[in-house]
Formats: C-alpha cells, sequence, structure tokens
C-alpha cells in the first residue's frame, strides 16, 4: 500500500502555531510549551533539539494526539489536529521515548497486533511484518518474546512498529538515547533512509547535538517551551561566524585572570570562564590563537592546552540558551 | 461496525496471548474461592437449618448448594476487579499511548477487555461448580439454567472489568486503582446473598442488596439451578445487569479522554 498524500503542493507535512499547553499540579503550574511554532516541508526531518524539560516530548506528544493544547493551532499531514484526530493518527507512526512494544509478545506479534489496527489485511500484514524484521535485523529474534531482547533490538522494533503503515509522518522522540555507539549508527542510516528514499516527513527530538547535525534537515533549537532559534544545521552555525578558542589554564584562579587578560586583547571577544577553561570566539581563529597565547604568556600564566573549534551546534545551543552541551566537534590544535 | 468488530477481536486475542503466556494469575485467582467454597462451606453448613433461611424454595438445599452459585459470581468479580491493571500496565510499557496515537478503537480496548476477562471468569466458574459437584452439591435446570448462569457469569465480569478499567484510566496507578478495586468489591460482596440469606442479615443489608449489581448476578444464577426457577426474577436481575454494563462501558470509554486530559 502507498501513502496517499493528503497534503497540497507547497503545503507543509507540520505547520504549528502558537502551542501553549501548561500541567498544573497543587503546588505549582509549569508551563511546558510557551507559543512554539513548527514547520517542517514534506520528506524533511526536523530536529527538536533541547535539553530535558525544554519541551519537545510535550510537543510531540500533541502532534501524536495524545495531549491537547491549552491554545495554538497544528495541521500534521493536511489535517487539523483538534478537529480531525482520526485522520491525523492515521496518517502517523509515533514511537515514543520509552519503551512501546508489548515484552510479553514476540516482535512478530507486536507488528502483526499494529499493523492490522492500522487497517492491513492479514496476509498484507504479515508480509509487512516480515519485511521489517528482515529490515531492522530482527529476523532471528522475531518470534522471541519481546523482554528478552537487547536495548538496541527493542528501539529498533519501536521503530519498525511506528514504520508499519508507512506514516507520512513519524514522531521519533529521542530514538537513540540508552543505545550503544553501534545501534546508534544503524539507526541513524535508517532515519535518513525513510526522510531520503521513502518522502516520509521524520519530526525527530533529541538532546545529542551530533545526531541533530547529522540528520536534520532542519534544526529547531527550543527551550523552556519556546523555539530559540531554526534553520539549517549549517545556516544555524555560519550564523555564528568564526572560530570557538578554549584554553586550559593550570586552576580556575589563573583561568579568572586569564579571561581579564583576553578581554583586552582585540581579536578574539565573548570571554568567558568555564572552571579552568576559558572560552572565547574570534573571526579567525588561526591568527588570535597566537595573539591570545603571546598576552597569556607575557601576563605570566602557564597554558596547558589550547583548541581551536570550527562553530559546533554546542555554540549555537550555547549562544541561544546561555548553557552548555557536553559534545562538540573540536580540532585540536598543539599548545 | 466492522472496525471495532475487527479491533475488538484482535485485542482480545493479544489479552489472551497475556493470560496464557503467565497462566498462574488465573489459576491464583481460583484459590481463594474454592478456599472459601470448601472452607466457609464446612464452617458454615448448618446456617441452612436456621428457621427462615434461603426463603421460599429453602429447606432442601445444602448450604454447599446455596453459596456454589454465590461463590462462582465471588470468583468472576475478584477477577474482574484485576482488568484495570492491564490497562495500567499498558500505560507503563507505553503501550497505551502507541494504541492511542493509531486509529486503534477506544471501544474495541474496552470491550476486549471485558471479553477477556469474561471468558476467563466463565472457566473459573465451570471449576467452582465441578468443585462444588464433585463435594456433593447437586444442580438442577438443564439448559436453560447453564444459560442463565452463563449470561450472570458474563455481564458480571463485564461490568466490574469495566470499572476496573475507568479507576485505572483515572487514577493511571495501580496502588490507587487496587486501593478503590478493594473499596467496591468487598462492600459488594458483604452486601449481597452470596453466603448469607439477605432475609436473615439486618434488614438494611437486604435493601442494599436489592440495589447491588453482584447480588443480581448471585439471585439470577442461583435461581436458574434451584428447582423451581422464577424466570421472571431471573430475566428481570440479568436486564439490569446488561443495562448497568452498558452503561459502566460507556463512561469507561469516554475515561480514555480523560486521561489524555490529564497526559
Amino acid at each position: 500500500m502507498q501513502p496517499i498524500t493528503i497534503t497540497r503542493p507547497g503545503e507543509a507535512a507540520i505547520e504549528v502555531t502558537g502551542l501553549v499547553k501548561t500541567y498544573r499540579s497543587r503546588r505549582r503550574t509549569v508551563r511546558a510549551l510557551d507559543g512554539l511554532d513548527l514547520s517542517a516541508a514534506p520528506g524533511t526531518v526536523l530536529g527538536l533539539l533541547g535539553p530535558n524539560g525544554a519541551g519537545k516530548s510535550t510537543a510531540v506528544r500533541i502532534l501524536a494526539t495524545l495531549s491537547r493544547p491549552d491554545s495554538g493551532h497544528a495541521r500534521v499531514a493536511g489535517h487539523d489536529l483538534l478537529r480531525e484526530p482520526a485522520a491525523v493518527r492515521r496518517a502517523i507512526g509515533y514511537v515514543a521515548q520509552k519503551p512501546v512494544s508489548e515484552p510479553m509478545d514476540t516482535g512478530r506479534e507486536n507488528l502483526l497486533l499494529a499493523g492490522r489496527l492500522q487497517g492491513l489485511g492479514a496476509g498484507e500484514a504479515r508480509a509487512r511484518a516480515a519485511g521489517l524484521l528482515r529490515r531492522f535485523a530482527l529476523e532471528d529474534a522475531a518470534d522471541r518474546l519481546v523482554r528478552t531482547y537487547s536495548g538496541g533490538m527493542a528501539r529498533r522494533l519501536d521503530v519498525a512498529v511506528g514504520l508499519v503503515h508507512r506514516p507520512q509522518v513519524l514522531f521519533l522522540d529521542e530514538p537513540t538515547t540508552g543505545l550503544d555507539p553501534d545501534s546508534r549508527t544503524e539507526m541513524w542510516s535508517e532515519i535518513a533512509t525513510m526522510a531520503g528514499d521513502e518522502g516520509m516527513t521524520v519530526v525527530l527530538t533529541t538532546h545529542y547535538l551530533d545526531e541533530a547535525d547529522a540528520l536534520a534537515d532542519q534544526l529547531v533549537i527550543v527551550d523552556a517551551g519556546r523555539v530559540v532559534t531554526q534553520g539549517t544545521p549549517d545556516e544555524l552555525k555560519d550564523r555564528l561566524r568564526g572560530d570557538g578558542v578554549t584554553v586550559t589554564l593550570v586552576d580556575e584562579a589563573s583561568a579568572a585572570r586569564a579571561v581579564e587578560v583576553a578581554e583586552r586583547v582585540p581579536q578574539v571577544g565573548q570571554v568567558d570562564r568555564d572552571g579552568r577553561l576559558l572560552r572565547a570566539r574570534a573571526a579567525s581563529g588561526a591568527s588570535a590563537l597566537p595573539v591570545l597565547l603571546a598576552a597569556l604568556d607575557v601576563a605570566g600564566l602557564e597554558v596547558r592546552e589550547a583548541r581551536l573549534s570550527r562553530p559546533s551546534l554546542d555554540d549555537v545551543y550555547r549562544q541561544h540558551t546561555g548553557r552548555t552541551f557536553s559534545a562538540g566537534t573540536q580540532a585540536e590544535v598543539a599548545a | 461496525m466492522s472496525g471495532v468488530a475487527t479491533h475488538t477481536v484482535l485485542l482480545t486475542a493479544r489479552a489472551a496471548r497475556g493470560t496464557l503466556r503467565i497462566p498462574i494469575f488465573a489459576v491464583m485467582n481460583l484459590v481463594q474461592p474454592l478456599i472459601w467454597l470448601l472452607l466457609f462451606g464446612q464452617l458454615f453448613r448448618r446456617v441452612v437449618e436456621i428457621p427462615g433461611f434461603a426463603g421460599a424454595g429453602g429447606g432442601s438445599a445444602s448450604y454447599l448448594e446455596f453459596m456454589a452459585p454465590g461463590v462462582v459470581m465471588m470468583t468472576a468479580m475478584f477477577g474482574a476487579a484485576w482488568a484495570g491493571t492491564g490497562f495500567v500496565q499498558d500505560m507503563e510499557r507505553g503501550v497505551m499511548d502507541r494504541l492511542l496515537a493509531s486509529p486503534a478503537s477506544r471501544t474495541a480496548m474496552m470491550v476486549a477487555s471485558m471479553l477477556w476477562y469474561a471468558v476467563v471468569a466463565v472457566a473459573q466458574g465451570l471449576v467452582v461448580l465441578g468443585v462444588a459437584w464433585a463435594s456433593g452439591a447437586r444442580f438442577s435446570g438443564g439448559l436453560p439454567a447453564a444459560l442463565a448462569v452463563l449470561a450472570a457469569v458474563l455481564l458480571l465480569t463485564c461490568l466490574i472489568a469495566a470499572i476496573s478499567n475507568m479507576f485505572a484510566l483515572l487514577a493511571r496507578s495501580q496502588e490507587a486503582l487496587i486501593g478503590l478495586s478493594q473499596l467496591i468489591v468487598l462492600p459488594l460482596l458483604f452486601m449481597s446473598s452470596a453466603v448469607m440469606d439477605t432475609s436473615l442479615a439486618a434488614p438494611w443489608v437486604a435493601t442494599a442488596a436489592r440495589f447491588n449489581p453482584f447480588d443480581w448476578a448471585v439471585v439470577a444464577a442461583r435461581g436458574a439451578l434451584s428447582g423451581a426457577p422464577d424466570w421472571g426474577e431471573i430475566l428481570g436481575r440479568l436486564g439490569l445487569l446488561a443495562a448497568a454494563v452498558l452503561v459502566a462501558a460507556t463512561l469507561a470509554t469516554r475515561a480514555f479522554r480523560a486521561y489524555q486530559r490529564a497526559a
């Protein structure tokens, strides 16, 4: 069965305006979404990047019809989310952050049930299940109970279950969290295939920068329920301009003094300290670094290590949220 | 609608796989009623000799014969009260959200759970009646009586399972669900004629029993198995039970919305 494309040409697969969602408990009110706007073109991967609690999962749960927004509008695969939830459910696949397969059923039984509930006939569902088991390298484990699966296998099955009806839009909520590096890489190539060859629109939430960088066509950085910035990963990095400079000093006190020194070096800007690290940005790292190191040397500060990094999503994230991610691609320069 | 029917069959089959893979729960659920039947039956063997016991039809029936239909219904009710734990387990395992984000029919999700617990309760009821028979109880009434008992077990199970599932969707935790179930199940049991003729209890108990769906099932089954069934009374009680099932299942299916609002 080929997906029936209901989106009109030029219409976005996902169009979200002003989503607000508030959770009330006895003590306090949490505004999980605070006027979220999103848009994704058909056949692309939209990455939602942000720390835990940023509102990524809440947004995905709302778009998957599992939760209702307090206000705002959304269209998913050409259907109004609030007025036509049944049509939205037929068009989407949803893979939650936590495991979603029935552990007391086999992998094949999980796929068959999901396929039949999605309206496939018995034979069709069997063929589709066999195909997905092969594609996700689960053939040998197909008839074993899911509770015997490893974390990576269970996660692959979850994604396969979400794909069983060839949805137009697939929501993947942190699909690789907790996976070992090999399983992550495999999952990445699967996700790339879905959007590329199969024309599916994929909405991916992640708190891995490298994942967002590798997979997302469009990237939205979410913080405190709001979009802080968006664009392609390259656009976001380009907007930063220049390179990151990181200098490791002997201790925090000398790092603090190094910050004072660096602030007087005209070639570097945005100087701040993180423990014994000094961080700064420079239009051209290669020419700024020797000047900075010379200034530190004159001030009598011993440098343990110095690095130059091309702008990474880490920097983008740090610039927009004032917080840092641990990962990032860094080019090392000997001190 | 054929969609709902197909989904009901698929989801009932899933519930069946779950029970058959861990049959210990269904077996354990039988232990308590059998203890009641065999020990309680011995303990209170002579209550039937109290003047006035079991009203008009009484006198000839043994206490075992009196309580066997009550214990069948007790087994059905205790088993069905656990139905909601399956829902909570699905919530904890992420299966509930997956189903709710798919076109799976909510009616089918509710009905499948009710149906499967009813099937289990029928099997358990047969065991209870078999043990009672082996212990010397004798029932009459033939096929019509068997059908009436079957209907009473099915309807009672569906009613209690629907209520349990509704609690599960509203409470969303096993502890709260089990607490709520106990709060309902035990009073229903003791405000009924399951193990004691209510005409010998405090008058308010007899009054309460008349509004107690559990007692409707007990009275219908006992009446059908007695030598002199009052079919008007039996069908009346079954009709009341059916109406209660309809109301409970409708409300329970609506509770999916409350669950999603809270999510």
